[in-house]
């Protein structure tokens, strides 16, 4: 069986054709970087996305948030579930970290909160 | 007098003032209209910039937050909540803020780096009602990422440029359904990646050769009307569908904020929308320089630092006493390139040339043409208008041509 | 009890509310919408007509010179920006050369001042943009333009400085005859006046009616535009019409009062009072038309297009009676009612004091209002002086139009206080510039959020349901 992907590493948005038997990736042409070939077999084994979104604290502020690393896709709205319910005291700092072991990864700060800078 | 005015304390703002302090000019005064430094990356809360510059993926805050600390540890000084009224061709700034009120400074070189505006509905002319739940992405994207609040929750967007397809993803994973994405043209002019992460993610169709061309509502939008174009991006009427939704997002292009250049008389590119350049970020008003979107508009932040960079050394060394040369070579294009940054070279260095192309070409070979010789080619698999490109053309070319052109040579459709 | 009730609030109700507040008089204007100036007098021409176009004897042409003759000094007195352009009627050939020849006859015996016939080369010299195929045109040089909805936002803003009641949200569904005059219902609520003046622009048939009055008929008639980027507005300097057709007047290119570029209107008759969308047959018409008017209109530097009903009458001319005892009908107010505002209201006063309406003026009735525009348009020093006394003076909040938020404050606080994005709009230009709201919107909607004292999310675009936010984010949807 073979599968076309476009690679989402980075923008150049390589095309990937995977060549899969079963759930066995035997071939992966297309992509001109490791990190292309990396992306493409974990995309037909266990295709992962980085979240990102925004917490409101406990004082009512906006702060923007990732996960440190990238979860399970399909666990993408779950994790936006917890993001949501979470509300963080500030201050808080860029790589804060929000919530802990979400789907073997961390919700981190991106943005420092107002009270950061002054 | 003040050595360096930079107008616009964005990624283009903050890393010229970074690579002028770096090139030994210390008297440099940022002037940025909004309550924090960063401009529009504040919003742009996804992750993805910074892998051509930084070696890893950052989303926009982060990537900011590496300019503005190094802001603030060199102690480059930055005015916020200032908003530049005027400029004039001798590089006087009036700007106003609620601390000082109106002031002007007369400034030895000004690098201007006001980023871009989005278009918006007024300018597509859509038939229909005028009520609420019309938004442009990005103010989309303000009101979700930096005030917390929800513009819809059932939405079209129109247009597939990247911010349309970050917003598409944005407000699903907020609870939003996206309907439909729709693009007048035959392609996206967003990225391959995110329409694949942004759209295909969510199972989010995107309807290419279709735009709307009705919105229904009285208060609130109720639908809007979408119909498939022809080759000519007519209508086709029969092909009219209609899409009930609260909300219509458009991502239609952006255009170069430009309105001060213009009262500084700067000479315009009548494609990119901004500032004629040479291979310093020169315009064609003496001191005054231009980087970041407010020059052309960039699919990348990464470049976006990169030209600033250029723009920031070479007020630096234009401070230091370093004069324009006189002789000008223009890059001219053959209109399957659309456009270069700069448009024209003035000194026998080599330079690197950004450029767009008009349409999407297959099995390309860039063509650059010596006084009407081709001179060098470079094959590419696939180019297109919504992907900028970018070409080095050597010294030993450029010395002593009278004029440079840079074109496609299509072997595939 | 009021003495007077004007039934709606648009620059001829606006104009009338502020006339009759000179006097000793109790008087309350009453709107159905949420804001002032909703009706035709937000979407119109903005021109004011110098006289011509209406037939020697009829309201229209009395109305039209004695308005426009009047403009200027009603416009000192609000603080509205008013600009004597004058107009052009452009003629392509001897047929339209006769119709121009007539025109000034006509306009001659209306009384219009100083308007001749001016040939190819003098009108290639004062406004050189203009089409190669025109021969000749009538110049009207007392011709003028203003913005409607600033003239009657400031007509009402005065008129409620010297006493006068307006009443929002107020949607009149009847109207009963008493012993002392007439007793007005909207729902549950209701008032009394003494006098009723109806200036229901398209539904002044149905309150007519329900005072007793069936001899009117409304009809709307749209009329769509397309307004250009402030770049474009030095294209042309006068009002350029064509000559008049059995088709209508056909398409206007002129520029406003802010410097915009303006074209249209359309003119297509309509069933529907309340259907005020944009068509794509309107647009190709209002493009094909003005280009033909004047060389080289950027379209592509459009920042938005919109269409406004006219409440067209079944006379022909305007409709200004008395049907019933205390009871003035003010109707078919079309073009060219923007212009004949002001001396409407004279009439309509003189008609009430015919009804047995004492007039005894007011002695400290103020005409003055003071100007909107007057920090725009201040020196450095006079802007320094304002935000010393005032810091939010200092801070830029549309940067396409250069309002600050001390502008955008003020209006909020001022009478007609607006309650929404559209109405702030309208007062301040904050939003109509080519951005549209894209950047400032956001922050105009927290500032009226804080202003009015109700939450970021029940902010409106125009009153209703039209909110820009539904909710939170973070919320469970």
């Amino acid at each position: 069986m073979k599968r076309n992907l476009t690679c989402i590493v980075c923008p150049m948005g390589c095309s990937i054709e995977v060549e899969l038997d079963g759930a066995n990736v035997l071939s992966v042409t297309g992509n001109t970087c490791k990190r292309g070939a990396e992306y493409a077999k974990n995309e037909c084994t266990n295709p992962k996305r980085t979240v990102t979104s925004t917490v409101r604290c406990e004082n009512g502020e906006i702060i923007s948030v990732k996960t440190d690393r990238a979860i399970p896709k399909d666990k993408m709205q779950e994790c936006m579930k917890l993001i949501n319910n979470a509300r963080p005291c500030t201050p808080i700092a860029i790589g804060d970290i929000i919530l802990s072991d979400v789907f073997g990864s961390n919700v981190v700060a991106t943005q420092h909160s107002a009270a950061h800078n002054s | 007098m003040t050595d360096l005015v930079i107008i616009g304390g964005g990624p283009a703002g903050m890393s010229a003032a970074v690579a002028a302090y770096e090139s030994g000019i210390r008297d440099i005064l940022i002037l940025e209209r909004d309550e924090n430094l960063g401009g529009i990356l504040q919003q742009c809360i996804h992750n993805g910039f910074g892998l051509h510059k930084f070696g890893e993926e950052l989303t926009g805050p982060e990537y900011a937050w590496r300019y503005e600390k190094k802001v603030r540890e060199l102690g480059i000084p930055f005015k916020l909540n200032t908003m530049v009224l005027d400029i004039t061709e001798d590089r006087v700034i009036t700007a106003t803020s609620s601390e000082e009120g109106v002031f002007q400074i007369q400034a030895k070189a000004i690098i201007l780096a006001m980023g871009c505006r989005e278009r918006s509905k007024g300018a597509l002319n859509i038939a229909g009602t005028r009520p609420a739940g019309i938004y442009s992405a990005g103010t989309a994207q303000k009101y979700v990422n930096r005030k917390g609040y929800m513009p819809g929750k059932n939405v079209v967007i129109l247009g597939s440029g990247d911010i349309g397809l970050i917003m598409a993803r944005r407000m699903t994973l907020e609870g939003a359904s996206v309907k439909a994405v729709c693009e007048l043209m035959p392609y996206s002019g967003g990225l391959a990646r995110n329409i694949e992460q942004c759209l295909h993610d969510f199972n989010i169709p995107l309807k290419l050769s279709t735009t709307v061309v009705e919105i229904h509502g009285k208060d609130r939008v109720t639908g809007v009307t979408i119909a498939a174009v022809d080759e000519r991006r007519r209508p086709i009427p029969e092909t009219r569908e209609y899409i009930p939704c609260d909300t219509l997002l458009l991502s239609v292009g952006l255009i170069p904020e430009n309105e001060l250049s213009k009262s500084a008389g700067i000479s315009l590119d009548r494609i990119t929308g901004g500032a004629e350049v040479d291979q310093d970020r020169q315009t064609s008003v003496e001191g005054i320089f231009a980087c970041g979107n407010v020059l052309h508009v960039h699919d990348l932040v990464d470049y976006v630092s990169e030209e600033a960079e250029i723009a920031g050394r070479s007020a630096a060394e234009y401070i230091k006493g370093a004069k324009p040369g006189d002789e000008s070579v223009r890059i001219t294009t053959d209109g399957k390139v659309r456009y270069t940054v700069p448009q024209r070279v003035t000194a026998d260095k080599a330079v690197n040339v950004y450029f767009r192309v008009a349409d999407v070409y297959k099995n390309v070979t860039i063509q650059v043409y010596r006084d009407g010789e081709p001179v060098y080619a470079k094959k590419k698999a696939r180019v297109a208008p919504g992907e900028m490109e970018t070409l080095r053309i050597g010294e030993d070319i450029i010395k002593g041509a009278k004029e440079l052109k840079l074109g496609l040579e299509v072997s595939g459709q | 009890m009021y003495d007077v009730a004007v039934i709606g609030a648009g620059v001829t109700g606006g104009m009338i509310a502020r006339k009759l507040s000179s006097y000793n008089l109790t008087i309350c204007l009453l709107e159905k919408e949420n804001d002032v100036a909703m009706g035709a007098t937000r979407a119109n021409s903005a021109i004011v007509h110098a006289g011509f176009d209406a037939e020697e004897g009829t309201l229209k042409a009395k109305l039209n010179v004695k308005g426009s003759e009047m403009m200027k000094q009603v416009t000192d007195e609000l603080g509205v920006k008013y600009k004597n352009n004058g107009s052009l009627v452009i003629g392509f050939n001897a047929e339209d050369r006769a119709v121009l020849e007539g025109l000034l006859e006509r306009g001659r015996k209306n009384g219009v001042r100083d308007l001749r016939i001016i040939e190819k080369e003098e009108l290639g010299r004062i406004e050189p943009n203009i089409s190669k195929n025109v021969i000749c045109a009538l110049y009207a040089p007392t011709g003028a333009i203003v913005c409607p909805y600033d003239l009657a936002i400031a007509a009402i803003g005065n008129a409620m400085d010297n006493g006068v009641k307006l009443k929002l949200n107020f949607e009149v569904t009847g109207i009963k005859k008493t012993e002392e005059g007439y007793e007005i219902s909207s729902g549950e609520e209701k008032i009394s006046a003494r006098y009723i003046v109806n200036a229901a622009g398209l539904y002044a048939d149905a309150i007519a009616a329900m005072a007793g009055d069936t001899s009117l008929r409304i009809r709307p008639r749209r009329g769509e535009y397309i307004l250009l980027d402030k770049e474009c507005g030095g294209l042309v300097t006068h009002t350029i019409f064509r000559t008049p057709s059995k088709m209508g007047k056909g398409i206007l290119v002129t520029p406003t009062v802010d410097g915009n570029l303006l074209t249209g209107p359309t003119s297509v008759d309509m069933e529907e009072k309340e259907d005020k969308a944009t068509t794509p047959e309107g647009f190709a018409r209002i493009i094909k038309e003005a280009c033909e008017n004047v060389d080289g209109i950027p379209f592509n530097k459009t920042i938005t297009s919109f269409c406004g009903l006219r409440a067209v009458g079944n006379t022909g001319d305007f409709i200004i009676n008395t049907p019933l005892e205390g009871f003035v009908n003010v109707a078919g107010i079309e073009s060219p009612g923007l212009s004949a505002s002001p001396a409407i209201a004279e009439y309509v006063a003189q008609l009430l004091e015919e009804q047995g309406l004492a007039l005894s003026a007011k002695m400290d009735y103020d005409p003055y209002r003071k100007s909107m525009h007057a920090f725009r348009e201040a020196s450095i020093e006079e802007k320094n002086a304002l935000i010393r006394k005032d810091r939010t003076y200092g801070k830029i909040v549309c940067r396409c139009e250069g309002v600050t938020e001390g502008e955008i404050l003020e209006a909020i606080r001022t009478n007609p206080k607006p309650s929404d994005l559209d109405g702030v709009k309208r007062r301040t230009r904050a939003q109509m510039g080519r951005c549209q709201g894209g950047f400032c919107g956001p922050y105009i909607v927290e500032l009226l959020a804080r202003e009015l004292g109700i939450p970021y999310d029940k902010v409106t675009k125009s009153g209703g349901d039209s909110y820009i936010n539904i909710g939170e984010t973070k919320e469970d949807r």
